[in-house]
């Protein structure tokens, strides 16, 4: 054994330390500076967001966000000097560019659709996807191995490749722009994913702890949920998170089989540049926003996440 | 509590047969261990019993009910696993509580029932404590709390002690036969370590490649061994074994193994010309330069009150059990003298023992 590998397995020097943690931190503020970019330009104000050079310190607006959840329409200052006076802060300050608030935009319900697919669609896969793992785990399913091999083929190919027969078979079904059908969808794309991972999960833990449960008088299902299910937290919550981001980023099938009531926020987000001129502070308040459910849903399971990922490398 | 009984017990994973026809008896209230070396079809046999495999034929009666094809809820036993499979996310209560709360007992009798179980295990000042910081003796403990909480008809357990250091194993081979003795439920114990199978059995199963060698208790499986598997699994050192040709008839009394008349029980068979072997457990063999059958002093080994010293003779090494008194020089030449009236005979070919008075004194002893 060479002196080089023998060094490696002992503790990192402090030289060695002080190398990765540069390395570490460079890395993270390369990749900061756009979502800090695009936090800062989510306040200012039109004219700031488009000076050259760039303004770094500006004076912080939250017009971008009031462009954001409305519609405007352009008034002539006469027509607006006739007006009660403004209701609310966004009020003024679209009446200083010659606007008034016609209503609410798209945004909210855009939004709330994201969620109601990116979360029903991650709940459908990772209850599918325990299911048949568990099942895959512990039973002697015939044809198993090809069984596996063929829920992974369904990613050997970019999801998108299959985009047109989708489109039509929507189409015909009548799924499409709907909601259910970005679910089905998003699942379907998802449960190999979800299968492979917590089969994974589900076969580190020792069958001995359900079959004590069976011993001691439970029913399979039984032991399952109070034995299995407690253990396979970890792997669960990581499986979660790597099916939220799929659908919730999703772009290409959103913007292709949705246009209006079933519309994500992913493709109706670059819908805001065209209207009136190029907004964008609205378009990256629209931005920020969106961050936000994966961001909370990330550190609220950030532990599991860490043991999750790292999984296999440390045993318990 | 209850009797097992197994008739014709048969496991086969497709070609291959890890139980074959196995039939035994436990008797209310008897400590029985199934011992072997791994892979002998003991565990399968254990779970079996248990319900967590269903056999390919046969049957098992559990208080005389046929349980052989039902689930492992539905028969009333209790399981003691060898990594103990305490549930990580329950403390120490919730754990030796968990099969009662199955039964839908109501929360104040399962907790009084916990208790009173926890103090018979000596582990009552552990019942909120997690199971994960547990240190090895405590989570035997709480997996056995678990086991005889709910007084079910018998206990299973497979190679409980087998993760334990050897200190903390003979501690809980002692408390495992105290318990035993104390709440007299019938056992099943699975194990391939044969100090634990011989200071805890009221009765053994001796078994190799999913047959049951022989079966009784640690006296007779030592003693008596029914196979040459048996003399060479049981005692350290194992039984030494010298051959010999030439058939036996029914009433010999005497056999000549290299050269040396060599007195044995009376035989009480007749057996054909074939290969046979002399079966001579180590503490039977004495020191006497008077005897024919000899050889030279190879090794010693010294054990305090004993020694164990190797001799190579014509046949091989054999290995002596004496007195760790006498003076002995490797090279020395020796003659060995062994106590007739403990010798075995056995045929090699089967490895199947002979009959000799030893077994019919025995049988004397039992009906009369």
């Amino acid at each position: 054994m060479s002196l080089t590998t023998a060094h490696s397995v002992v503790a990192p020097s402090s030289n060695a330390k002080l190398i990765a943690g540069t390395i570490i931190i460079a890395y993270a503020l390369i990749s900061i500076v756009p979502l800090l970019w695009i936090f800062a330009t989510s306040f200012k104000t039109p004219p700031d967001s488009i000076a050259y050079p760039p303004k770094i310190v500006f004076q912080p607006s939250i017009e971008g966000y009031c462009n954001l959840f409305t519609t405007r329409t352009r008034q002539t200052p006469e027509y607006i000097n006739a007006l009660g006076p403004p209701t609310g802060f966004c009020d003024e300050t679209v009446r200083k560019r010659n606007m008034v608030i016609a209503g609410p935009s798209n945004f909210l319900p855009r939004f709330v659709n994201s969620l109601i697919i990116a979360f029903g669609s991650t709940f459908c896969a990772v209850f599918l996807g325990t299911l048949s793992a568990y099942g895959f785990s512990r039973f002697k399913v015939p044809l198993a191995d090809d069984l596996l091999f063929f829920i992974l083929s369904t990613r050997f190919m970019p999801p998108i490749a299959v985009a047109i027969p989708i489109y039509l078979m929507y189409r015909e079904l009548g799924l499409s722009d709907t909601a259910l059908g970005m679910i089905l969808l998003y699942t379907a794309v998802n449960v190999s994913l979800a299968v492979w991972l917590l089969k994974g999960f589900i076969d580190e833990i020792p069958r001995e702890y359900e079959e004590a449960a069976m011993i001691d008088g439970y029913t399979r299902l039984q032991a399952f949920w109070r034995t299995v299910l407690p253990q396979a937290t970890t792997g669960i919550a990581a499986t979660a998170i790597f099916c939220l981001i799929f659908a919730w980023n999703e772009y290409a099938f959103a913007a292709l089989l949705t246009s209006g009531t079933a519309q994500t926020a992913p493709p109706f987000i670059p819908t805001i540049i065209g209207e009136g001129g190029q907004d964008w502070p609205a378009v990256a308040a629209g931005t920020t926003i969106f961050l936000v459910p994966i961001l909370v849903f990330t550190i609220l399971l950030r532990k599991q996440l860490l043991r999750g990922i790292t999984f296999g490398a440390v045993r318990k | 509590m209850a009797e097992i009984r197994v008739q014709n017990l048969r496991k086969a994973f497709g070609a291959f047969v890890a139980v074959q026809d196995s039939n035994f008896v436990v008797e209310d209230g008897e400590f029985f261990v199934m011992l072997g070396p791994s892979g002998c079809g003991k565990t399968t046999t254990l779970r079996m019993i248990a319900g967590l495999e269903l056999p390919t034929g046969g049957k098992i009666l559990l208080g005389g009910e046929d349980v052989t094809m039902r689930r492992a809820r539905e028969r009333d036993i209790a399981f003691v696993f060898q990594l103990f499979a305490l549930y990580p996310h329950m403390n120490v209560r919730k754990n030796i509580g968990f099969p009662l709360l199955a039964q839908g007992m109501p929360a104040a009798e399962i907790r009084s029932r916990v208790e009173e179980t926890a103090k018979l295990l000596r582990i009552d000042h552990l019942l909120n404590k997690s199971v994960s910081g547990l240190a090895g003796g405590d989570r035997q403990r709480v997996a056995l709390g678990r086991a005889i909480v709910r007084r079910p008809k018998c206990f299973l357990m497979d190679e409980p002690l087998g993760t334990l250091d050897t200190e903390f194993r003979d501690l809980m081979v002692h408390e495992l036969r105290e318990l035993h003795n104390r709440i007299h439920a019938t056992t099943v114990y699975v194990t391939h370590d044969q100090m634990e199978a011989m200071s805890m059995a009221d009765k053994i199963a001796v078994m190799n490649h999913g047959v049951i060698e022989q079966f009784g208790t640690p006296r007779e499986i030592y003693d008596r061994p029914a196979t040459m598997f048996v003399a060479d699994f049981i005692g350290s050192p194992p039984m030494n074994f010298l051959k010999f040709g030439g058939g036996l008839a029914r009433g010999a009394k005497e056999i000549v193994v290299q050269g040396a008349k060599v007195a044995v029980p009376e035989v009480r068979e007749d057996i054909a010309p074939a290969d046979m072997a002399l079966g001579i457990r180590p503490e039977h063999i004495r020191f006497d330069d008077g005897s024919k059958l000899r050889g030279a002093i190879y090794g010693t080994e010294y054990l305090g009150t004993t020694q164990i010293v190797a001799v190579e003779t014509a046949d091989g090494i054999i290995k002596a059990r004496v007195p760790a008194g006498i003076p002995l020089n490797p090279g020395e030449q020796v003659g060995l003298a062994l106590s007739s009236a403990r010798l075995s005979l056995f045929e090699k070919g089967s490895g199947r023992a002979v009959r000799t008075v030893m077994h019919d004194q025995a049988a004397e002893a039992r009906h009369g």
